[in-house]
């Protein structure tokens, strides 16, 4: 393990509560939206999943770090959190495929962990107050220009995140022989989707979220998908009209998370911010046409508005999935159009594979063609 | 799919009798189903043998019948309530062997009767060794290299393949039984051959060894819809080669990777599906080789199990009743989260603590058996414990178990912790040796500054776990070291799970100051929820466990509470029936308007299912967690008389920290554990005790014995339950008994007590509101004085104790009520020997026997002892005169020596039973047959019976074996006693004794020559030869009695069951027949 500072540091809230516990690393003086996920494995894919960019993530299981990390396992480059919360941070780790320990991959790429939390309690005040901004820092009390810090940051409400995580350039994965072309929308998108496009026989284009539809449509891809990816789709405002474009076009589209809420906003929906988003790997979904549930996991904290009656404003959707905790939208698919997109992570990594069918699922859309309107 | 409207009556199978392997669980399971069940209108037909469960007290089910669960009784209870449908997924493997048994005789065709829950392909499947192998490679999965065998010859080709160690598996057993590992030839055919003979369908699987592979186990559920869900992932610190049941194991898994995990589920998921569990739960355990991952399926139980009642506790998810629910045909999301009440069942709990389990051995009372862990469970019991971090549940767990350590503590001297001596090579040899003394001698070595690579090395833990285990150690160093205890210090070290008395023994204060400074320092502990959601929902439940974190939760209500102490982790002598005593309590005064606060640390226990109190603190029971939250519910009263022995030993300690005991005062339980006090009051009261003296040197007991007489029964005054509590005949033994067995010093006194031959016992159990005591039943013991009460088979109301003695009783017993000023229940126990009445011991407090007579005279005693403790007076409830019943009811215990293969399964003062059931009739005759066939003793109704007895027996043997031959059967003795019975006239074949030649009993019992045994004890020349017949016995499951009023009464059950078809009759219609019904509730 390298040296790695660590003293007395806290978390503050907007709304002014404070947890004091151990802080391990340098907290950067920079505010950002606290959130908890109940995930009790894949800290590691949590951590360097791109759609938790800019959060502060509270982890609701409490022993954190107990099989280090490793090469395989990481959802991206690099790990994505703005900081980790925990209540007890493993100083060990035993597993046969670990590589190295948790805190020097965090602190390694500049994320900082506070230990010694009573993240059931910072939980339950999340679940109650609703996420709210936060800020990390050294000591046992915030100083004014921690507090004046916090106050600046921004709200996640708004905020274009998926344009600043997408890809700066184009890039090619998979077998260059495989049979489909896919090309994915690159929001923050999480490697395991590419492993499972690849898996389904797929090459995948990955292009930067602002590649317009035009440039896509050039490629004559048999598929396009748009990926997760953090922050307000609202302030994506770019994307609706690419995406009604090129859905238009009779290309077969899926989408995951964000991808989905532009989905429902190109076709005429609204989007909200949730009280306090589902993260996790528990959440059961129904699949409303065969009555079955599937155990799904999920990070999001935007939702399309409506429910398994559908969307207000898009009647060309209709919703295929809720949730059966709180009967929100959680899958959705075009009417006449091969476009369908879910609100949960069919790749999973973490969490249940229960969803995986529906790489399948898309994969026979993109056998059957383009499909006019 | 909502529920089925096609069936209306269901039937409920038992487990049966608590043995190892097979424990409360299935009570806590069975309890739940039945009430799921009733909840949406079904008739519920419940059958079970077990008088001490929840699940068997009349307001359960529709109609209770305590019969044998055997097939034969099974069908008489279908022949009679004609079910619709038979649910064999809630009472173990007992439940499902009967099922299958009736499924393959027809009798559920007949009856058209279908089973739900499981049905009998996937139950073969997932049972039978071959089947299940064969499905497990359809699906993709690995199963351990091996094979089955149904004779030794197939089972020696097998281990050419899989090499030693091998590990070998009976087909349809529970627990593990009669499995092992073998590291020779020699040993695989002993455990070969043992298992063809316990396996029901003679089958074995040999198996390659994963001997040091990481263990796990998934807790599943499936709908009809095919939804299926994990509650629950459990990883056992001991890894692969000692069973789970005998594993320190945590919920939720340590150490796997997210995509390790996800692998392990897609396979549960793939698994629950093609066995076929249609509508149900699984557990299903998995091997993990540590040094790549490769992994492979162990095996997989289509029902409700030991593991799922700990889930069930670990996540709050409550599997039984959610399985019953699926059964009838709900789907999971049609079925709420009971604990959130605003989600639905069908998801997967996630935990924001930890939780560990821990067994509870009971090898001190089985001395020769060797105490090594291996593939077959011989733990009785467990505790289980929650923490936020795996330290913490740990330590709470290990003093969870009450024996003496208070957290991870290595024992006062080397022997403690089964070690010779303290050197190196010693501990080195130990550490491969699992057993349960192993993780305080990984103590000793880490403090001898083993490091952890090696202990890694020598146990196979998963270093995580170790270090875990290490940090401790340097939290200890650290704590002992430090100038000045800060609030600080002291936090860091109670978030490790350090209790009061581990911290002062460190810094060499006692518990008590310990803890003052504790609350001086302002470190209280927070109490958090259970809610299977990971604080995402808010939970209505007031499931609560104890952890030093920042923020308590589900405040005290300001409502009038009374605080129930639980009665722990099973052991012997304290098992299933005082948590039927503390359930009963908390129903009655929760009825009665009282917020009802219970505190338990048993996984397998109705108490700590959330739905039995208004709160549930899952939390040791030790003086500092009980005075924690007893400071903070502030309850009107605590009631410690109902959980045995473990809440009486807090009483001393709570009442000096003020806390308000109900029921009868701690000073008159103090009285009866007295004996110079005890003797005052018997004497005044005018009290015949057997003839008794407390000697502290040998001389002394020499002195003592010489006095009082031989035979002698002498104990040790420090331990309880009859703890090395031995008879003597004469000088030799007693000198003896010091040698082998018990030290005697200023400090650790024996008593002495006159040992009353040939005398009948009985017990008396009462209840009292200080005004008034009403007799709750008279019990005679069948076996004669000189055995447990717990171990000896019992009558209600006695069958040869005259009228007077009877009469003698109850007076007794209502006058030490009074004198002790009992208010709540008392139990006494007395000898009778030539119409003299004596009191061998009070008990001012619910005894195990409080379920049975309960059951028998159809008054819920321990909810009337709870509304007097409480203060209500037996006249306002209604229970004012003793009921006598028109019936008989034999209580008969169940002993577990079929474990303990060394153990001479004799019978003596010391206890040694886990479990008991009990049998009903018009007749003594049958209700002692049913008990024994309960019991798995079933009596022969013809065939052969072997006798051989000591020369003060043959007389009274005489008209014993009479009736037998005038029975038809044949006659079998040894030399002495045939020649006896020969020359009283009856037709005696001669059987040499073991060591004179052949063919001996032995050579008989084998080949099924003779079906009973009648056996007394020989003294000490002869032990040897009785050892082995009794041992050979039990291997051929051929019932024996060791006394000859059981042989009598075996007598008296032939004939009983000879004359009159078996049938069967429900609690509720045995009630019924009560000429004055009692209105107590």
């Amino acid at each position: 393990m390298t040296a790695v500072s660590v003293g007395p540091g806290f978390l503050l809230l907007e709304d002014g509560t404070l947890f004091h516990g151990r802080l391990h690393g340098e907290p950067p003086l920079e505010g950002a939206e606290v959130v908890f996920t109940t995930n009790m494995t894949g800290y590691q894919e949590v951590f360097s999943d791109p759609s938790y960019r800019g959060q502060i993530v509270v982890m609701t299981a409490p022993q954190i770090g107990n099989y280090g990390v490793n090469l395989e396992d990481p959802e991206s480059s690099r790990a994505q959190v703005a900081g980790v919360v925990v209540r007890e941070l493993s100083a060990t780790y035993s597993n046969w495929r670990a590589d190295g320990d948790l805190l020097s991959w965090l602190t390694g790429a500049g994320v900082p962990i506070l230990e010694d939390i009573d993240t059931r309690r910072l939980t339950k005040h999340l679940r109650s107050a609703g996420v709210m901004r936060g800020i990390l820092g050294r000591g046992e009390t915030p100083s004014p220009e921690v507090v004046a810090q916090l106050e600046s940051c921004p709200s996640m409400e708004g905020l274009d995140l998926a344009t600043v995580v997408s890809t700066g350039e184009s890039y090619e994965w998979g077998d260059a022989n495989a049979p489909h072309h896919i090309v994915a929308y690159d929001f923050g998108i999480k490697r395991n989707i590419l492993r499972l496009f690849e898996k389904t026989n797929c090459r995948v284009t990955i292009v930067p979220a602002e590649t317009p539809a035009k440039d896509v449509l050039a490629m004559h891809p048999d598929g396009v998908f748009l990926s997760n990816g953090p922050g307000d789709p609202d302030a994506v405002t770019y994307a609706p009209e690419t995406v009604r474009e090129l859905a238009n076009s009779g290309i077969p589209m899926f989408g995951i998370c964000l991808g989905h809420q532009l989905i429902g906003l190109a076709f005429g929906g609204a989007t909200t911010k949730m009280p306090y988003g589902h993260r996790g790997g528990n959440h059961p979904v129904l699949d409303v046409a065969t009555g079955r549930v599937l155990i799904t996991s999920q990070n999001h904290g935007f939702s399309v508005k409506g429910d398994d009656t559908g969307i207000p404003g898009a009647p060309e959707l209709e919703v295929t999935h809720v949730n059966l905790n709180d009967k929100s939208v959680e899958g959705l698919r075009h009417r006449t159009l091969p476009v369908f997109a879910v609100q949960y992570h069919p790749e999973a990594a973490p969490g249940p594979h229960d969803a995986q069918p529906l790489f399948r699922q898309f994969l026979q859309s993109v056998e059957a063609g383009p499909k006019a309107r | 799919m909502p529920k089925r409207t096609d069936i209306h009556r269901i039937l409920v199978i038992g487990s049966g009798p608590i043995v190892i392997g097979q424990g409360a669980e299935f009570d806590y399971s069975g309890t739940q189903a039945t009430k799921a069940l009733k909840e949406e209108g079904y008739e519920v037909i419940l059958i079970n043998s077990n008088p001490a469960t929840i699940m068997t007290d009349p307001e359960f089910a529709d109609a209770t019948y305590v019969e044998p669960v055997t097939p034969r009784f099974v069908e008489l209870v279908i022949e009679k309530e004609r079910p619709d449908a038979l649910l064999p997924t809630m009472g173990g493997q007992t439940a499902l062997n009967v099922a299958m048994a009736l499924s393959q005789n027809g009798v559920l065709e007949k009856y058209g009767v279908e089973l739900i829950g499981a049905d009998e392909r996937a139950i073969r499947t997932a049972e039978d060794r071959a089947l299940f192998n064969e499905a497990m490679k359809r699906i993709g999965l690995q199963v351990a290299r091996g094979g089955t065998a149904t004779t030794f010859e197939e089972a020696l080709v097998l281990v050419e393949d899989t090499g030693f160690p091998s590990i070998i598996r009976p087909a349809f057993t529970l627990g593990g039984s009669g499995g092992g590992i073998a590291y020779n030839r020699d040993e695989f055919e002993e455990i070969v051959k043992r298992g063809l003979d316990l396996s029901p369908m003679s089958q074995v699987l040999v198996e390659r060894s994963l001997i040091g592979w990481k263990e796990f186990e998934l807790e599943v559920m499936r709908d009809a819809a095919d939804n299926v869900v994990i509650v629950c992932s459990i990883e056992n610190i001991d890894p692969m080669g000692v069973h789970t049941g005998d594993s320190i194991t945590v919920a939720p898994a340590m150490t796997l990777t997210d995509r390790e995990y996800q692998v392990m589920r897609d396979a549960s998921v793939a698994i629950i599906r093609e066995i076929g569990v249609a509508a149900g739960g699984c557990n299903i355990q998995f091997a993990v080789n540590p040094a790549d991952g490769e992994m492979i399926v162990i095996e997989m139980n289509p029902r409700v199990s030991r593991s799922s009642a700990l889930a069930s506790k670990a996540t709050g998810f409550p599997i039984a009743r959610i399985g019953a629910k699926l059964a009838v045909g709900y789907r999971l999301d049609e079925i709420p989260n009971d604990i959130t009440g605003t989600t639905p069942a069908s998801f997967e709990p996630v935990l924001d603590y930890v939780v560990v389990k821990c067994p509870r051995f009971a090898f001190e009372k089985f001395t020769s058996a060797k105490a090594h862990l291996t593939t077959q469970m011989q733990s009785v019991g467990e505790s289980m414990a929650i923490g936020r971090t795996f330290k913490e549940a740990f330590q709470k767990g290990l003093r969870a178990l009450e024996t003496g350590r208070y957290g991870w503590e290595v024992g006062a001297r080397l022997i403690d912790d089964r070690l010779a001596d303290d050197s190196a090579d010693t501990l080195r040899a130990a550490l491969r040796q699992p057993t349960p003394e192993r993780l305080f001698q990984i103590k000793r070595a880490m403090l001898a500054g083993f490091a952890v690579a090696e202990i890694f090395e020598l146990t196979w833990i998963d270093p995580w776990f170790l270090e875990q285990l290490h940090e401790l150690i340097e939290a200890e160093r650290r704590w002992s070291a430090l100038p000045e205890v800060t609030a600080t210090e002291m936090r860091r070290m109670k978030r490790m799970g350090f209790s009061d008395r581990q911290l002062g023994n460190l810094r060499s204060v006692s518990e008590g100051e310990m803890r003052a400074q504790r609350w001086a320092l302002g470190v209280r502990p927070a109490y958090k929820m259970v809610d299977t959601c990971a604080g995402e929902f808010p939970s209505a439940t007031p499931y609560l466990y104890g952890s030093y974190d920042e923020e308590s939760e589900a405040p005290p209500t300001g409502r009038k509470s009374i605080v129930i102490l639980g009665s722990g982790p099973n052991r012997i002598g304290q098992g299933v029936e005082f948590d039927y005593c503390c359930v009963r309590a908390s129903l009655a005064l929760r009825e009665q308007g009282f917020e009802t606060i219970m505190i338990n640390s048993n996984p397998e226990t109705v108490s700590t299912d959330f739905d039995i109190s208004d709160k549930l603190y899952f939390e040791p029971l030790t003086l500092e967690h009980v005075l924690e939250i007893v400071d903070r519910e502030q309850p009107v009263g605590v009631i410690v008389q109902l959980g045995g022995q473990t809440p009486l030993k807090l009483t001393r300690g709570l009442e000096a920290a003020g806390v308000p005991i109900l029921g009868t005062s701690p000073d008159a339980i103090d009285v009866a554990e007295d004996r110079q006090r005890f003797d005052a009051i018997a004497r005044k009261l005018g009290i015949r005790q057997p003839e008794n003296g407390t000697a502290t040197s040998v001389a002394g007991a020499v002195e003592a014995a010489t006095r009082i007489g031989y035979p002698v029964l002498v104990r040790p005054s420090y331990v309880l339950g009859g703890r090395a509590m031995e008879i003597v005949y004469d000088e030799d033994s007693l000198r003896d008994y010091f040698e082998r067995a018990v030290r005697v010093s200023e400090d650790r006194p024996v008593l002495i007590d006159q040992f009353l031959e040939d005398a009948f016992e009985a017990d008396v159990d009462a209840i009292s509101d200080g005004d008034q005591v009403v007799i709750g039943g008279i019990m005679q013991h069948i076996e004669d004085a000189g055995i447990h009460s717990g171990d000896s088979a019992c009558v209600l109301p006695p069958y040869l104790i005259g009228e007077d003695e009877q009469e003698a009783m109850r007076a007794h017993t209502v006058a030490l009520a009074e004198a002790l000023g009992v208010i709540g229940l008392i139990n006494v126990q007395y000898a009778i020997k030539n119409g003299v009445v004596y009191v061998l011991e009070v008990n001012p407090r619910g005894s195990r026997t409080i379920p049975f007579v309960s059951k028998t005279i159809g008054v819920p005693l321990a909810s009337i002892a709870a509304r007097v403790m409480a203060g209500e007076k037996l006249a306002d409830i209604g229970f004012t005169e003793e009921v006598l019943p028109p019936y008989v009811a034999v209580k008969e215990a169940v002993f577990p020596f079929n474990k303990f293969r060394e153990f001479d399964p004799i019978l003596g003062p010391e206890m040694r039973s886990t479990g008991e059931v009990m049998g009903t009739s018009e007749s003594f005759g049958t209700a002692f047959y049913k008990a024994q066939l309960a019991a798995d003793n079933g009596l022969p109704m013809s065939g052969g019976i072997f006798v051989s007895v000591n020369d003060s027996d043959k007389a009274s043997v005489t008209p014993i074996v009479r009736r037998f031959h005038e029975l038809g059967f044949t006659v079998h003795a040894t030399e002495g006693t045939g020649r006896h019975l020969r020359k009283l006239g009856i037709p005696v074949t001669r059987v040499y004794k073991v060591h004179e030649g052949r063919p001996h009993v032995i050579d008989l019992i084998v080949n099924g020559t003779v079906q009973l045994l009648i056996n007394t004890p020989m003294g000490k020349r002869a032990q040897k030869d009785d050892y082995s017949m009794r041992q050979a016995a039990i291997a051929h499951h051929v019932p024996y009695t060791t006394t000859l009023s059981a042989a009598s009464a075996a007598c008296d059950a032939v004939l009983a069951m000879r004359s009159r078809p078996a049938s069967v009759t429900s609690l509720q219609e045995w009630h019924s027949r009560i000429e004055r019904p009692v209105e107590a509730r």
